[in-house]
């Protein structure tokens, strides 16, 4: 992994030190970090350790405890494919396994060509319309195998 | 402003989800270009998921429906003077007279799919702000007592009457205290909250400004799970609106008293659901469960007395304020009152959100609402009350959704979910599945969850691949008792209920396959 530079270290104190005065400021800074960065660096969390008085460890532990917050650069588009009941009742399994097959990756992984990250989401509040899937933050509804296709062509 | 013919295209997470916004940009470019005269308007969505998107005309005092409404069907659609309210295949009649809406009950949501929802014109000309104006002429214990009365209980999952939650907060002395909003919605199956959210912002933050002047809080969060971006955005840009418009803040609406609210982020974690764990996160913590007591309502956010209840709850008691509890005590069975916002997902051919007082036969929500499976074929389970409860049996399909009347055969209301299997479905993979899930999302704070989640995915493996059959069969069934009484919390302590109810109901199918 390669070290963030110096502006991106400016731009992580930067965020920490807008969101510090909030009560309960870590989560609104590490989405402020990953909305700014898609990500939140390893450098970032001594930056906002010492910006909120806390030590490392915890810093570390809030950010590996969220499923959400990524400590590496996603692709230029995330999609996330919900694994939970709903959707595995009307095919997700299998809309997984064809997503991880198109991409050629497993969860958790970014294509070669950096166009797509692929992540598993428990959930998008479409269940009536199952299968669902999002990319960034765009819902999609009934999604058949071959309408993922258009939508990641 | 000449006479322009109110069109309105819901703009709801769903009907997005199926192409709302294709369809509301090719009416104004075809409109435009046609010189017809409409004025669009992005309502929520009413629910009718299987319908969206549905788009309504406004013609004289009545709204007519059509739908689902492709992109491509726009312009036969203008052809046949949709404006007009015109004949057209994909026309429905009027909205309100669809067997689907006019068979319910909407009083939480009175105004979703009706309304603009970021308009507060619309939400005031639409009853909006009138339980907040009675309760402003109301001492906090009359609030409370009102509540109380209503029979409302937590719409999250718990069940635990409102009104005595909030007395706890309001009899507990404290120079701050809080009102938070749990808007994690972690089960599948359920999109009631990011509905009221999404279509009626300012409901819920009427109903939150009511519990704040009923317990003495005058800062309130809401914490919405980060899998809903839609939502989050119109929350955040209503509070922006209520504030401008002296609805929050200091001395809202000439009350003499304060309330304001923010709206956190989550950040993936089913467990930061559960209320202890929201309060930690919303500390800007891990999500670790708390030990209790102290209860929250006594020492909470940030030590403070902390109302927390859902986001349904929340919503629910403008309408209980402005009419009265025994309007809404009225509607309800049994000690379950008032109405239950059921929602019907998975393979289910009318899905969508359906209002309803309590009491009514799951069959009727499954066969009339929900017209059976989407696919056609039988319905063999149903997974009711969220990912942490039991598969519903067919032969249980005619219980009424009432709270003890579910308890009463293992199953559960919880936040009103009904995921829908047809018999395609593989219920040894569910079972794996719920021990997977609660192996995924265990906070690890004890041993009973943490060690007992993953060793239930592999023992139901074993089972499946046919290792040692009728042990492993007995193991999994102590390894459940062991995590249900020795889990801290409830996620432990309730993921192997869809586990038991598999073995119970559908033993056949958790076996060594051929
Ligand atoms: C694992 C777990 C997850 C939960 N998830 C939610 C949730 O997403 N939303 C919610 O309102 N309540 C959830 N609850 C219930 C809350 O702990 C709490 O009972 C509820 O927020 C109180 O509000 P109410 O009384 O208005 O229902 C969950 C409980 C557990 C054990
Ligand atoms: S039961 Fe699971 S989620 Fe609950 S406290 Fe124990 S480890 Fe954490
Ligand atoms: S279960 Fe997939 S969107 Fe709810």
């Amino acid at each position: 992994m390669t070290e963030p530079d110096r502006q991106t270290r400016q731009t992580i104190r930067r965020l920490a030190e807008a969101g510090a005065a909030q009560a309960g400021a870590l989560l609104p800074i590490l989405h402020a970090i990953q909305d700014e960065l898609g990500y939140v660096p390893d450098a970032a969390v001594p930056i906002v350790a010492e910006v909120l008085n806390l030590s490392r460890a915890e810093v570390h532990g809030v950010v590996s405890f969220y499923h959400l917050f990524r400590t590496d650069p996603p692709g230029k588009q995330t999609l996330y494919v919900c694994r939970a009941e709903a959707c595995q009742s009307m095919g997700s399994r299998e809309l997984e396994r064809h997503a991880r097959d198109k991409l050629g990756i497993g969860y958790h992984e970014t294509t070669a060509d950096g166009r797509f990250s692929l992540e598993p989401i428990y959930c998008l509040g479409n269940c009536a319309c199952s299968p669902a899937v999002m990319i960034d933050e765009d819902v999609y509804g009934r999604v058949t195998p071959e309408r993922l296709d258009e939508l990641l062509d | 402003m000449e006479n322009r013919t109110r069109v309105f295209v819901p703009m709801d997470t769903t009907a997005r989800s199926l192409g709302a916004d294709g369809v509301a940009e090719a009416l104004r470019r075809e409109a435009e270009s046609r010189g017809t005269a409409i004025e669009i308007v992005r309502n929520g969505s009413r629910g009718l998921y299987w319908l969206e998107p549905l788009v309504e005309v406004e013609v004289g005092a009545e709204r007519l429906a059509y739908g689902p409404v492709a992109e491509s069907d726009v312009g036969s659609l203008l052809d046949a003077d949709l404006p007009g309210g015109g004949d057209h295949p994909l026309a429905l009649g009027p909205t309100e007279s669809l067997p689907w809406l006019a068979g319910q009950s909407r009083l939480t949501f009175a105004r979703v799919g009706v309304t603009d929802p970021l308009s507060i014109d619309d939400y005031r000309a639409h009853d909006g702000f009138r339980g907040l104006e009675k309760a402003a002429s109301m001492t906090p214990e009359e609030i409370v007592a009102e509540v109380t009365e209503s029979g409302l209980r937590g719409r999250g999952g718990a069940a635990f009457p409102t009104g005595i939650k909030w007395n706890t907060v309001l009899k507990t002395d404290a120079a701050q205290k809080y009102i938070a909003c749990n808007a994690d919605e972690g089960d599948s199956g359920t999109f009631a909250d990011r509905m009221i959210m999404e279509s009626d912002p300012y409901v819920l933050l009427e109903g939150m400004t009511i519990a704040g002047f009923a317990t003495g809080a005058t800062m309130g969060y809401v914490y919405i799970r980060a899998e809903y971006p839609l939502a989050i955005r119109i929350m955040r840009e209503a509070i922006e609106r209520a504030e401008a418009a002296g609805l929050l803040g200091g001395n809202l609406l000439d009350s003499g008293r304060d309330f304001n609210v923010e709206v956190r982020e989550a950040a993936g974690a089913y467990i930061c659901g559960e209320e202890t764990s929201m309060l930690e996160s919303l500390e800007g913590k891990r999500g670790m469960i708390r030990f209790r007591p102290p209860l929250p309502a006594v020492k909470g956010l940030f030590g403070a007395p902390t109302v927390v209840n859902n986001v349904i709850s929340l919503a629910t008691v403008p309408i209980i304020l402005d009419k009265g509890a025994e309007y809404y005590r009225d509607y309800g069975s049994g000690r379950s009152r008032g109405t239950l916002t059921v929602q019907l997902a998975g393979n289910i051919r009318q899905g969508g959100l359906v209002e309803i007082g309590f009491g009514r036969p799951l069959s009727e929500l499954l066969y009339d609402f929900g017209g059976g499976s989407a696919t056609g074929r039988p319905i063999r389970a149903v997974q009711a009350g969220g990912p942490l409860a039991a598969y519903v049996h067919p032969s249980q399909f005619d219980t009424p959704l009432d709270y003890e009347e579910f308890a009463a055969i293992g199953a559960m209301i919880g936040h009103g979910g009904l995921v829908v299997f047809d018999d395609t479905v593989d219920m040894g993979e569910q079972a794996r599945f719920a021990m997977e899930f609660c192996a995924i999302e265990s906070c690890g704070k004890c041993t009973p969850c943490r060690v007992g989640a993953v060793r239930g995915v592999e023992v139901i493996e074993k089972i499946l691949n046919g290792e040692n059959e009728a042990a492993n069969l007995e193991l999994l069934r102590d390894l459940c008792d062991t995590m249900v009484s020795g889990s801290l919390c409830a996620l432990g302590g309730m993921a192997p209920f869809p586990v038991i109810s598999v073995l119970d109901h559908f033993p056949e199918d958790l076996r060594a396959r051929a």
